[in-house]
C-alpha cells in the first residue's frame, strides 16, 4: 500500500526493493486461508515461515501454497538455539527454493523467547558471507547494532516486547537510540500489538515494523492487516513530516490578541 | 532395512530415498530431505539408496513469525 506522499519511499533490504514497511508472518492464523487475502489488504510484500519436521498424520498442504508469488518469502531459523543450527536452517530453507532471504532467530531462553546475541552475530557473519539476505532478530542493543552491521547483516531487528506478548514498545528507550545510530534499516519485530504501537515505532524513525500475532489472532485478520498497513503508512509519513517538539507550557494556536479586554 | 526418520527408527524397504517418501505416506512435492544430515535435492531423491542406520529428515515449510 502506498500513497502519492510515499510512493518513491522505497525500503531497501540488500539490493531488494520493497514498497511496502509493513513486514508479516505466517504463525497461528486459524485458517491458512485467510493469509493472501490479509496480504492484499495489508500491501505487505515479505512475510515468515518456519521449518519444521513433517508431521505425518497432518495432511495439510505446507505454507508456502498459501503465499501468493508476487509475496517474498522470509524463512525463519526459530527453533535453532545455536549459531550452527540457524544456519543448518537458513542453508535448507535457500535450497528448497525460498530465495536468499533469512531472518535469524537464535533462541535459547523458552520463558520469554529473547534472543541470544552472541549467536544471532555468529549466524549473521557465516550467512551473510554466503551470499544470504540476512535479517537478525535481536535484541536492542548498540554495540550489536554495529557488530551486526560489520558482520554484513541487510537490516536488523530489534523486538519491541516479547513475541507474542501485544505488549507494544517496551524496549522503547533502546529502540530510540538504535534508530538514531544503526546504518541498516531497522524493523521492529515482537510485540507489536495494535496499530497505534506500530505507528509508534514508525514515528520514531523505525523503517518498518513485523507484525504477525496481533494480525493472525484478530478477530478479524484481513481488516487487521489493512489496519496496520494505515497505521505504518501515517507513521511513515508523520516521520517524513518532522513533526514539531513537545513543550512544557500552552502555545497558542489561536490569536490571543484582541477586542475583548482592551 | 531400519532407518532413523525423523528422529524415530523405522523399518523401510524402499530402494531409494524417494520411494521410501512415498512409503510411508508423505507428499513428495512438498518435502524436503535431509540424509545424515545433507539436504538431497528432489532431482537427486531416486538416486539415493538407503541404508541400515541412515538418519533421515523430512521438513516443510509451516507458519512462523
Amino acid at each position: 500500500m502506498s500513497t502519492r506522499e510515499t510512493e518513491n519511499d522505497t525500503l531497501y533490504f540488500g539490493d531488494v526493493a520493497f514498497s511496502s514497511r509493513l513486514l508479516t508472518g505466517t504463525g497461528k492464523f486459524a485458517s491458512r486461508d485467510i493469509i493472501a487475502p490479509m496480504l492484499e489488504a495489508s500491501g505487505s510484500e515479505l512475510i515468515t515461515v518456519a521449518l519444521r519436521r513433517v508431521d505425518p498424520d497432518a495432511k495439510e498442504k505446507d505454507i508456502l501454497q498459501y503465499i501468493p508469488k508476487s509475496v517474498r518469502i522470509l524463512p525463519n531459523t526459530s527453533g535453532a538455539r545455536t549459531a550452527e543450527e540457524a544456519v543448518r536452517i537458513a542453508r535448507i530453507a535457500r535450497e528448497a527454493g525460498c530465495g536468499n532471504f533469512i531472518k535469524i532467530e537464535v533462541i535459547t531462553d523458552m520463558k520469554y523467547l529473547l534472543p541470544d546475541n552472541a549467536g544471532t552475530l555468529k549466524a549473521t557473519e557465516i550467512l551473510a558471507k554466503e551470499g544470504f539476505i540476512v535479517l537478525p532478530y535481536m535484541m536492542p542493543d548498540i554495540t550489536v547494532t554495529k557488530q551486526l552491521h560489520d558482520a554484513g547483516a541487510a537490516a536488523i531487528m530489534p523486538l519491541g516486547s516479547p513475541i507474542g506478548t501485544n505488549r507494544g514498545l517496551e524496549m522503547k528507550a533502546m529502540l530510540k537510540r538504535i534508530i538514531e545510530i544503526s546504518k541498516l534499516p531497522v524493523v521492529v519485530d515482537a510485540g507489536i500489538g495494535r496499530p497505534s504501537q506500530a505507528a509508534e515505532a514508525m514515528e520514531m524513525g523505525a523503517d518498518a515494523v513485523l507484525v504477525n500475532t496481533a494480525i493472525a489472532t484478530s478477530h478479524d485478520p484481513v481488516m487487521a492487516g489493512k489496519a496496520f498497513a494505515l497505521a505504518v503508512q501515517a507513521g511513515r509519513m508523520a516521520r517524513l513530516a518532522q513533526m514539531a517538539e513537545e513543550k512544557e507550557y500552552a502555545d497558542a494556536s489561536s490569536p490571543l490578541t484582541g477586542f475583548l479586554r482592551q | 532395512m531400519h532407518i532413523i526418520l525423523n528422529g524415530e527408527q523405522t523399518a523401510s524397504n524402499s530402494p531409494n530415498l524417494h520411494a521410501m517418501i512415498v512409503e510411508k505416506g508423505f507428499d513428495p512435492d512438498t518435502v524436503i530431505a535431509e540424509v545424515n544430515f545433507q539436504l538431497i535435492k528432489k532431482t537427486d531423491w531416486e538416486q539415493t539408496s538407503l541404508h541400515e542406520g541412515d538418519t533421515v529428515e523430512l521438513l516443510s515449510f509451516v507458519g512462523g513469525g
